[in-house]
């Protein structure tokens, strides 16, 4: 175990804490540099999607995770990125202006939307953002002139230098990747600056914050629109990943979804953002891969057990007509968000965590050290 | 001008559904302080298990109502002590995001199990109309309108006259100290979702002939009445009917005069301007922490 001794504030706040960093995710960037030439094109559709997922979750983990201020509303920030860039494609502007200029105009909406959550508090501030979100969903469908309506947009690929970017090429995955780490080192970086520390006090508590000269509005406005900015830049490559854009595809579903990421993944570092993208991706060839393959691999299994050709074949066809069952994929949802926040409220990265110090204090650890405290003096109310 | 009184009078009924839902909202939040996300889909499996009772096993339609709102009370306590009770006392937002779970969950089971047809229940209300005048009303939103004003004011009495209500304020405020008191928290807290878990019940066999049941009524019906619960200051009785039926009567008129498009949105954007002007909702407790 390595025991960092720190001798300077710089020490406390550097990127790279020590040398194992570099090579770790050095060799993370080799791995990801060489996918594309490695893996299948499905696989890397589902990491472009990953990539997509995890900018969202950064977002999401400034405004929630590391501001405090809870948001339903990310899709309709996503959604306005997308429309601002297929809405200034059709005039050919070129790609990086449409960009920018999707990022800035949603993060100024973010910023009009953070002015009236400055009051609310709480379940009050889940409900604005629900109903801000309803607001943008429903523009989106009658501003036909605009958005086209509920017919939805279609977006030609992405042009880089005049050259035309399909949504497949390793190329579009590496601009996913770039923007996806760009975002990351740019939160690392502003999350050490005063301004995130600012972010992390407001957090913790408003009153401390305020009286130690925080000035809770401004930074509040700047947490969402941050937030919404990174979040504009996502839904230009989440448009331009799915090639259409239509108002329905940005319902409070997939908020949930958003929130699911950062909960699933751990709400109180990058790292979860990332692990709960990857999650979420992939939830869905695993549901495919259960509906698919299951049923024989269950009726295999029976078959080892001495059960007849007859009994296997039977339950192979009772275990496919389960596994087909509509509403499957929303019931696992369920279970599996019940589940995280009963028994792994730190998330994935929370546990790989454990792992970790498991190891580092092989005989001597202890449950206790993570167990959460219960604060059942809390009324919400008044504070 | 009878066309405004026409929308106002259904707008009343349509608020009074809301405020049936939200009272549920109101109930839990007002005893534990948890937002229960999943209120609108307890109010979906009621309306499903009153179909079962009536629909399916051929009760009289009070006897399956009666079963249902029991069955259903049972149910909301079984809620309470596999998702709730383990993380009382945990940040809000991980309850939420519980309840969210569990809504997802009963939401595709049921759709297994009932299908994904809508269902209908035949009530005593079904046929008949009301006429004062030239208004016209029909008994199933009176039933639903009776009903709010019933439930409203019994829950209304509950909360500030019996000694559990009072054990319930308490405890809301501070479980802690309630327990200290001798408050028996933890059944307090069971108790209040199997109240409100029955007052889901209500609202949904009342809706059932209006707007049917189907998997998604939940969802749909949920999350109109949870700005009608937030409007009128989430932890108000009253309040929460007031709000439901400034909702309703917002989305009724509208539909009416407004072109199409406003019914669905005209709600969310009153509830904004509300919450800017009082953060609290109209009858929401305005407390500052001191420091």
């Amino acid at each position: 175990m390595r025991f960092l001794f720190k001798t300077d504030y710089e020490d406390d706040i550097r990127l790279f804490p020590h040398s194992g960093y570099f090579v770790s995710y050095g060799l993370l960037l080799a791995v990801l540099l060489i996918a594309p030439y490695v893996l299948s094109s499905y696989v890397m559709s589902q990491l472009v999607f990953v990539c997509i997922y995890a900018t969202v979750g950064v977002a999401l983990l400034i405004l929630t995770g590391f501001t405090g201020q809870a948001s339903l509303g990310h899709a309709a920030f996503l959604a306005i990125g997308a429309y601002t860039a297929a809405y200034l494609q059709k005039y050919g502007v070129p790609f990086p202006v449409y960009f920018l200029a999707a990022g800035l105009l949603t993060g100024l909406i973010g910023a009009l939307v953070g002015f009236p959550a400055l009051r609310l508090q709480g379940i009050y501030l889940v409900i604005a953002t629900i109903s801000f979100a309803f607001i943008v969903e429903e523009i989106l469908a009658r501003w036909e002139s605009v958005t086209n309506g509920n017919e939805g947009m279609r977006i030609k690929a992405v042009s880089l230098f005049g050259v035309a970017v399909s949504r497949d090429s390793p190329t579009f995955y590496f601009l996913c990747l770039a923007v996806l780490v760009l975002t990351i080192v740019g939160t690392l970086n502003l999350l050490r600056s005063p301004t995130g520390r600012a972010f992390v006090a407001i957090r913790d508590s408003e009153t401390a914050a305020r009286s130690m000269g925080v000035n809770v509005a401004l930074y509040k406005v700047k947490s969402f629109a941050i937030s919404a900015a990174i979040t504009g830049f996502a839904g230009v490559l989440f448009a331009h990943k799915l090639s259409f854009i239509s108002p329905e595809m940005f319902t409070l579903q997939l908020s949930i979804e958003f929130i699911i990421v950062i909960l699933i993944g751990g709400a109180f570092s990058l790292h979860g953002a990332v692990l709960g993208a990857i999650f979420i991706v992939m939830i869905d060839p695993f549901l495919t891969y259960l509906k698919d393959d299951m049923p024989g691999i269950i009726a295999g299994i029976a078959a080892t057990f001495g059960a007849g050709t007859q009994a296997a074949a039977n339950v192979q066809s009772k275990v496919a007509t389960f596994a087909s069952l509509n509403g499957l994929k929303g019931a696992i949802y369920g279970i599996i968000i019940v589940l995280f926040v009963l028994f792994e409220p730190l998330g994935l990265y929370g546990r790989w965590l454990k792992i970790k110090l498991f190891f580092q204090l092989f005989p001597l650890y202890k449950r206790a050290t993570f167990k959460r405290q219960k604060i059942y003096v809390k009324s919400e109310r008044n504070r | 001008m009878l066309d405004f009184v026409q929308q106002l009078v259904s707008g009343v009924a349509l608020g009074c559904v809301y405020g049936l839902i939200a009272l549920g909202f109101v109930l839990v939040y007002k005893a534990t302080e948890v937002v229960n996300f999943a209120q609108g889909d307890l109010m979906m499996l009621g309306g499903f298990f009153a179909f079962t009772f009536i629909g399916m096993m051929g009760l009289n339609y009070w006897i399956g109502f009666a079963g249902a709102v029991a069955a259903m009370a049972l149910f909301g306590m079984l809620a309470e002590r596999v998702v709730v009770r383990p993380i009382l006392g945990y940040p809000q937002f991980s309850i939420i995001m519980a309840t969210i779970g569990l809504g997802y969950f009963l939401r595709s089971v049921s759709g297994m199990i009932w299908g994904t047809d809508d269902f209908k229940i035949d009530t005593p209300f079904s046929q008949g109309v009301l006429r004062i005048g030239s208004l016209v009303l029909a008994d199933d939103k009176l039933s639903v309108i009776a009903a709010t004003a019933i439930l409203c004011t019994l829950l209304w009495l509950f909360f500030n006259k019996t000694t559990l209500g009072t054990a319930m304020r308490a405890s809301s405020e501070n479980m802690l100290a309630a327990y200290y008191m001798g408050i028996p928290v933890k059944r307090v807290v069971s108790i209040v979702w199997a109240i409100s878990a029955a007052v889901a019940t209500c609202a949904g066999v009342l809706l059932a002939p209006i707007t049917f049941i189907h998997s998604n009524v939940g969802l749909v019906l949920g999350l109109k009445a949870f700005p009608a619960a937030v409007l009128g200051g989430f932890g108000s009785i009253p309040g929460a009917v007031v709000g439901g039926v400034l909702i309703g009567v917002i989305e009724s008129m509208a539909g009416f005069y407004l072109a199409e498009g406003w019914k669905d949105v005209a709600p969310y954007i009153v509830l904004l301007a509300v919450l800017l002007l009082k953060p609290e909702g109209l009858f929401g407790l305005h407390v500052r922490k001191k420091v």
